[in-house]
């Protein structure tokens, strides 16, 4: 059985979301945001969709697996 | 001295996640290598989507996000006609027209199909050249990483070596061909991730497309183009004068559009190696579409930041504030370091990690395509072929995964040349350019044009390289100082306003030599080929039926695709014409 690639992305996105994410939301200084960022919490934002979409990735592993569908 | 970049705990952690997702990759696939076949060709059993984005990332080397990214800050929008002009419509013709031959004719790798086609010494021709050029393009692809890492992170050169070495020599020795390509997808999205942010920053720094577009004036009337040539593409292109390339629009569509890009896009095995490893002829010829739609939209991600960053620097050395000033170099910008420069501006500790970890993954990937190109070739079309023939397949196994180790040991060679000759490498590309030019009149002429013959072949590309290194030797673009750059033959017969243009008109000249040279020669010998053996290979021999789409439905055939594709980028096009 062969590795589906949307396994590691999924996975991938999802733990380096989550530590932006909390990153962002609790460890870091605000001030970096305003001397880099254009005073956006970036972590944090870009940690939700990197979230997401590591999210999404998984689900598609899932429902291919499961309809055992190896269409490309 | 301070660094550009400062990287913090969590910047580290975050490279560090990546490296072990990368490891595992190979880790997980390990027990799938049986024979060579799994190791070197994937056993074509790859999704079209997975071949799609591998198709793109195999390509999207650092030198190609910094450079492009350097081009953008150089030559503003014009760098997009490397992507509208260049790549798209080479990648669709590949896609539509040429994949069907490659794929059916179950060749291995390109050289093998050149010899299906044509004849033995043909193969012999493209394999050895095209090994030679894989481990020089690893090497200097390494060589680039030490050097950035150094400047950036003051990384010592052989410790960047090691590290990148040893990275790549590990997932690719477990999982050979499907482990590059899947770390291939994953680069992918990481350079999308890393680099998204950057230019949605960026931009809403400048205060948008309009705003860069207003502050880009400056930057091309204090150079004394128009104030549109850094952000219109096709406008500025009726002469050479006109616009920083340097080029004009006939030498520009024939050089770069056709000649270069055709002969990238479609004969590079680097590239289509990744179309040959999906699981059916339908998914193959998708491959090369699917990676286009990525591809039109990547000027945003890789040219618009050297447009940013340009801006700002004009800004910042007109006493403006909240922009950077690049680093001079040379009476100029040092141009390679916009994307550092860009992420140590815009991105805090946390997302820095995730910028810095796309570059080192697009270094890193660009070393492993060569080197599974490099493995591949050296197995098949060297050492099973001329060496050692006739064995059990577990040896060529063995074969392969030493073929890995001692291609990453030549590379690390390369790359330590290169970093004490720099005027080896300046050659060495300069012969690469010279062999490649031609090849795409050769694949033109064998695929869809029967009567064309191995001597033909063989001879039509010796005398189109032959023809690249004389026009080279005698010209030179404007204000050449040194013999690489051309005029080496004693006596030069044309100055070209850049060097720019001068590489597309070597081209032409090449492919045009090549192209006539085999169309004569093959008249005037006979082919040892029956048109039995080149059914499959050559376009007029090959049923309709072969081509393998007949059960595909009409939403998912190449042709349709394409036709899809070349609109989109035609819209581009005009947008920023």
């Amino acid at each position: 059985m062969k590795l589906d690639i949307r396994y590691p992305i999924g996975f991938l996105f999802l733990v380096v979301g989550a530590i932006l994410t909390i990153f962002g939301a609790a460890g870091s200084d605000p001030s970096i945001y305003a001397a880099h960022s254009l005073g956006l919490n970036v972590n944090f934002w870009w940690g939700i969709v990197q979230i997401a979409f590591g999210a999404l990735m998984v689900v598609l592993a899932k429902c291919g697996a499961s309809k055992g569908d190896h269409e490309g | 001295m301070q660094s550009i970049i400062q990287l913090g705990k969590i910047d580290y952690l975050i490279v560090a996640i990546y490296f072990v997702f990368v490891l595992g990759i190979g880790w997980a696939l390990r027990s799938t290598m049986k024979g060579s076949g799994d190791f070197l060709t994937s056993r074509r059993s790859i999704p079209g989507w997975v071949a799609g984005l591998a198709f793109l990332s195999a390509n999207l080397g650092a030198q190609e996000v910094i450079g492009m990214a350097a081009s953008g800050a150089k030559y503003g929008i014009m760098t997009s006609h490397f992507y509208w002009v260049g790549a798209i419509p080479a990648m669709v013709f590949l896609g539509v027209f040429m994949m069907p031959f490659y794929y059916g004719s179950k060749a291995r790798s390109v050289p093998e199909y050149l010899k299906l086609r044509f004849d033995e010494k043909t193969r012999g021709f493209n394999a050895l050249s095209f090994a030679v050029m894989t481990i020089f393009s690893s090497g200097i692809s390494m060589y680039a990483m030490a050097k950035l890492m150094g400047i950036l992170l003051h990384w010592s050169f052989e410790s960047s070596i090691a590290i990148s070495a040893a990275i790549v020599l590990v997932y690719i020795f477990l999982g050979g061909l499907t482990s590059a390509i899947y770390n291939e997808v994953l680069q992918f999205f990481m350079i999308v991730f890393g680099f998204a942010p950057l230019v949605f920053l960026g931009l809403k720094d400048v205060g948008g497309w309009s705003g860069l577009k207003e502050k880009l004036v400056g930057v091309s009337t204090s150079q004394g183009y128009a104030p549109g040539a850094w952000t219109q593409a096709w406008s500025h292109l009726g002469a050479p004068s006109q616009n920083p390339l340097g080029v004009e629009w006939f030498g520009m569509v024939m050089g770069l559009g056709f000649v270069l890009s055709f002969g990238y896009w479609c004969t590079d095995f680097l590239v289509v190696q990744r179309a040959l490893a999906a699981k059916t002829m339908a998914a193959a010829r998708r491959t090369p579409l699917i990676a286009a739609v990525p591809k039109m939209l990547f000027p945003f991600l890789v040219i618009l930041p050297g447009m940013i960053a340009i801006a700002l620097t004009y800004q910042a050395s007109k006493g403006g504030t909240g922009g950077f000033m690049l680093p001079a170099k040379n009476g100029s910008y040092d141009y390679d370091l916009v994307i550092p420069y860009m992420l140590g501006h815009y991105f805090p500790t946390g997302m820095l990690g995730l910028g810095m970890t796309a570059l080192m993954a697009s270094f890193m990937s660009g070393m492993a395509g060569n080197v599974t190109a490099f493995n591949t070739v050296w197995t098949y079309d060297i050492y099973q072929s001329y060496l050692v023939k006739d064995r059990p397949d577990t040896h060529y196994l063995h074969v392969a995964r030493w073929a890995t180790v001692v291609g990453i040991l030549l590379s690390i060679a390369a790359a330590y040349l290169a970093n004490s000759f720099n005027n080896i490498m300046d050659v060495l590309q300069l012969v690469f350019a010279f062999v490649n030019a031609p090849l795409f009149a050769t694949f033109l002429l064998g695929m869809f044009w029967k009567r064309a013959t191995g001597h033909g072949a063989f001879w039509g590309l010796f005398i189109g390289t032959a023809a690249a290194a004389v026009h080279h030797g005698l010209t030179i673009p404007i204000g050449a100082t040194s013999l690489v750059k051309g005029g080496w033959l004693g006596s030069v017969q044309h100055v070209y306003p850049s060097e720019m243009a001068q590489n597309f008109w070597t081209a032409i000249w090449a492919w045009t030599s090549c192209f006539v040279a085999t169309i004569v020669i093959s008249l005037a010998t006979t082919s040892q080929k029956t048109d039995a053996q080149l059914r499959g290979l050559v376009w007029s021999l090959t049923p309709h039926s072969d081509k393998g789409e007949t059960e595909t439905p009409f939403w998912k055939r190449a042709a349709p695709l394409g036709a899809v594709v070349l609109l989109l980028t035609l819209i581009l096009n005009i947008i920023f014409w």
